[in-house]
């Protein structure tokens, strides 16, 4: 542990890769193992090629309660022993790291492909496949009453691609199988060789309903890396430009959850009220989605004080009409029906499995990279944590909408009280062979970017964790046991991006 | 078996002229109360316009029962219109009994649609389809507990008597089991029609979905009269309601098809209301709510019994 804090890193604070522990694999697996039972947190696991037949593993842990990350690493050829049947967080970051990097996790009990192509981060000698993108096995329940629903990935809705597969006995279902990997495009690798300039348009595209969350994380990165310094100016508007994506998505959400339960009043008004949020991202920055504000440095353009009063007006009249709308959900019989006790995922499994963003705070984990690692104007305005208990739908819901007037009272602050600087500080050449990490507070939960540079200052890796990434589990964890037909409930109530995990 | 009534058969005519309307006067009602614009109330008959214009595409998966299906589900219900007394005064066909042959026809036509969904073999449609059958066999018993309570009521066991002239007659006697019947009725009308809190006719996810989701692979004619029939069941059940509650007995043949048009829309704004104030129940408490609804008549039953 104790080399994991003396290393010094923090979020947004880069170390020279050189300074990070490397350990056989034995003394990295039991630094990993022993860190994540003291508590710590796997944000990142991932492999990246060291010389012609072996890979670098490399793990970021986070001590959340100190605000401290950490990072160990080791050297492995075609196999090592797999950490998940020590440390289940690790479960999908293997798979990942099988899939990629043709590097076999020993012992591993889910060795399926996870985004179904082939290794595009194999050490240069090694030819090997170790999961054949063609052959998934799915998991099946025998029995003459237990039956089989797969769904999608061609869904009715407009929404992504994403398979699930059921195994149920009646109405209740047993087992939920999620298959992605639909929407695969190579994000990693294409943020790894582009140039800059377009690295930014890349890291815009890795969801579309966390364009902020995503770009925002990518520059903290490269800003460490490159040791550029913001205005408070620009880390006040970044802040906001945040909010308003966390605001956009939560109360869209909010109708989306009414309507899945067919309850239309909350349905229409949240749904239109989610398109003024995105109106006030479109005066910020431009783009409905707040593509085109974050770059490297600060931002492309300021956001001029009149400005900043005409959203002010409109936030406060968004205040008023949210509230009774927002009664009206929470305090519908009908509606409350329908949200208890449905869809619950245990706080045991969302400490085990490392779970992040509204779903971990409805358990009572309160994990917030905004009051955890704070950074830019977080830093000095603090916002409030959301907690429910019950883990379940109304949980979910219950934090998305307190975090929706937490949002707002940080927005409408921000905005009276702008301070001084340029929109946009130089952002140069990135250090060599320096490690960086950027956690970010998304509107899902935490994103993470990791970048290391190689001796001449180039993007040697660059890691995406987005928060869906985690918690796609949590939705596997919370069906069993629920009907069948909660099941489109419970989605929308984690609403995860599958285009976010995929890359 | 009675002679055909002319007048009957003009108010049937009438209904079905209107039926898809009701559909429109629903969405319109959601929409108005929820802040929105909502489609046009004649949407229906351009949709049936469209799809009775349009091919069909069937699954090499299926048989004749799959293809059978939309016919005979429409033909059970222009049959069982055909028992109601929707001029007020006798039904265009009218015995003792005929009651059971009304409720064998619509249970012939669930029949029918849920065939032709499990011929398809998808997962969906069979899920659809044990809850359609698992829900009817909480239905069946409430609606056949209303008829009970009616013939208790009239003494006669011809929906034609049940619902016309007896049952005027006895209204002022029978006010509160009667009124009781009615909204035993309305509870199933929302039920057989998958309307909100049963199911939700507007949503797009299969596997929520009771009614919806078996008619998932009908396309063009086939939809239509699936379409078609579905807004002749509403009718059917509306008209139900309506003569229980709104006896037209002693009005002008013209006066009584116009006070069925009207009660009808009345029906139709009452279940967009429905739809706009409440949740959908749970899958496993829509039994709870049809046993509700069976309750309902079964005091009505005593009531009269008394």
């Amino acid at each position: 542990m104790r080399a994991l804090v003396e290393l010094g890193l923090r979020n947004r604070r880069a170390v020279l890769l050189a300074d990070v522990p490397l350990e056989d694999v034995d003394g990295f697996r039991q630094t990993v193992v022993d860190a994540v039972a003291a508590g710590w947190r796997l944000v990142a696991f991932l492999g990246m090629p060291e010389t012609a037949e072996t890979t670098r593993l490399l793990a970021i842990l986070a001590d959340d309660a100190r605000g401290q990350l950490g990072a160990a690493s080791t050297l492995v050829g075609e196999s090592y022993p797999a950490l998940t049947p020590d440390c289940p967080q690790a479960h999908a970051f293997e798979r990942e790291i099988a899939e990629q990097c043709a590097v076999r996790p020993e012992g591993h009990p889910w060795l399926k492909p996870l985004r179904r192509h082939l290794p595009d981060h194999r050490a240069a000698g090694r030819t090997a496949v170790v999961l054949d993108p063609d052959v998934y096995p799915f998991f099946r329940v025998e029995g003459e009453e237990v039956h089989e629903v797969g769904v999608g990935p061609v869904h009715a809705g407009i929404i992504e691609p994403g398979h699930f597969r059921f195994q149920a006995h009646g109405e209740e279902v047993l087992f939920l199988e999620i298959v992605l990997g639909y929407q695969h495009r190579g994000v990693e690798r294409l943020l790894e060789t582009v140039d800059r300039t377009r690295a930014v348009l890349v890291a815009e595209s890795i969801a579309g309903d966390s364009v902020i969350g995503h770009v925002g994380a990518y520059c903290g990165a490269i800003e460490a890396l490159a040791r550029s310094r913001k205005s408070p100016r620009a880390q006040a508007v970044r802040g906001i430009a945040l909010e308003l994506e966390r605001l956009a998505n939560h109360v869209g959400d909010l109708g989306a959850i009414a309507g899945d339960v067919a309850f239309q009043p909350a349905a229409a008004f949240f749904g239109r009220l989610r398109g003024e949020f995105l109106n006030l991202l479109m005066l910020v920055s431009g783009n409905r989605f707040g593509r085109g504000l974050v770059r490297p440095g600060g931002l492309a353009f300021d956001l001029p004080p009149a400005m900043a009063d005409e959203m002010r007006r409109r936030l406060e009249r968004l205040r008023t009409e949210l509230e009774p709308v927002a009664r009206l959900l929470f305090e519908s019989a009908s509606v409350q029906a329908r949200l208890e006790g449905v869809g619950a995922v245990p706080r045991e499994a969302c400490v085990e499995l490392g779970f992040v963003g509204p779903v971990a705070r409805a358990c009572e984990v309160a994990r917030d990279v905004r009051h955890d690692h704070p950074y830019g104007v977080f830093r000095f305005a603090h916002v409030p944590v959301a907690t429910a208990w019950a883990g379940d739908v109304h949980a979910r819901a219950l934090v998305r909408w307190h975090e929706v007037l937490r949002s707002l009272e940080f927005v409408l602050d921000q905005l009276a009280a702008l301070p001084r600087g340029e929109p946009r500080a130089e952002c140069g050449e990135l250090r060599p062979g320096e490690l960086a990490v950027a956690l970010q507070e998304g509107w899902r939960g935490e994103i993470a970017h990791v970048v290391v540079t190689d001796e001449q200052g180039r993007v040697r890796r660059h890691k995406v964790v987005d928060p869906s990434f985690h918690n796609w589990t949590a939705l596997a964890v919370a069906l069993p046991g629920n009907l069948i037909s909660d099941f489109p409930l419970c989605n929308k109530s984690f609403n995860l991006s599958y285009a976010g995990h995929d890359l | 078996m009675g002679l055909v009534s002319w007048t009957a058969l003009a108010a049937l005519a009438a209904v079905l002229l209107t039926a898809p309307l009701l559909p429109g006067i629903v969405v319109r009602t959601k929409s108005f109360l929820t802040g929105r614009r909502g489609a046009p109330v004649l949407q229906l008959y351009y949709d049936l316009w469209k799809l009775f214009r349009k091919g069909t595409v069937y699954s090499t998966t299926t048989t004749w029962v799959f293809r059978a299906a939309p016919v005979v589900v429409l033909a059970t219900l222009l049959t069982a219109a055909l028992f109601l007394p929707l001029d007020g005064r006798a039904a265009p066909v009218h015995f003792a009994g005929d009651l059971l042959a009304f409720a064998g026809l619509l249970a012939l036509g669930r029949f029918a649609l849920v065939l032709g969904g499990l011929d398809t073999g998808s997962s969906f449609e069979g899920m659809g389809a044990s809850r359609e059958v698992t829900f009817a066999s909480f239905a069946e018993p409430a609606l056949f507990l209303c008829f009970i309570a009616l013939v208790l009521a009239t003494g006669d066991l011809s929906l034609s008597d049940m619902l016309g002239a007896p049952l005027a007659a006895v209204w002022p006697r029978a006010a509160a089991a009667l009124t009781l019947v009615g909204a035993s009725l309305f509870v199933l009308l929302l039920a057989e029609n998958s309307r909100v809190p049963v199911d939700d006719p507007a949503t797009h996810l299969e596997l929520t979905m009771i009614h919806e989701v078996i008619v998932l692979d009908h396309g063009g004619p086939d939809l239509a009269l699936i379409q078609l029939g579905g807004a002749l069941k509403l009718a059917i059940f509306g008209a139900l309601v309506v003569g229980v509650l709104v006896p037209r007995a002693g009005l002008g043949v013209a006066a009584a098809i116009a006070a069925l048009l009207v009660g009808l829309g009345v029906v139709a704004v009452l279940v967009g209301v429905v739809e706009s104030v409440m949740a959908r129940l749970r899958l496993t408490r829509v039994p709870q709510l049809l046993v509700g609804a069976a309750a309902l008549a079964l005091f009505a039953v005593i009531l009269l019994l008394r």
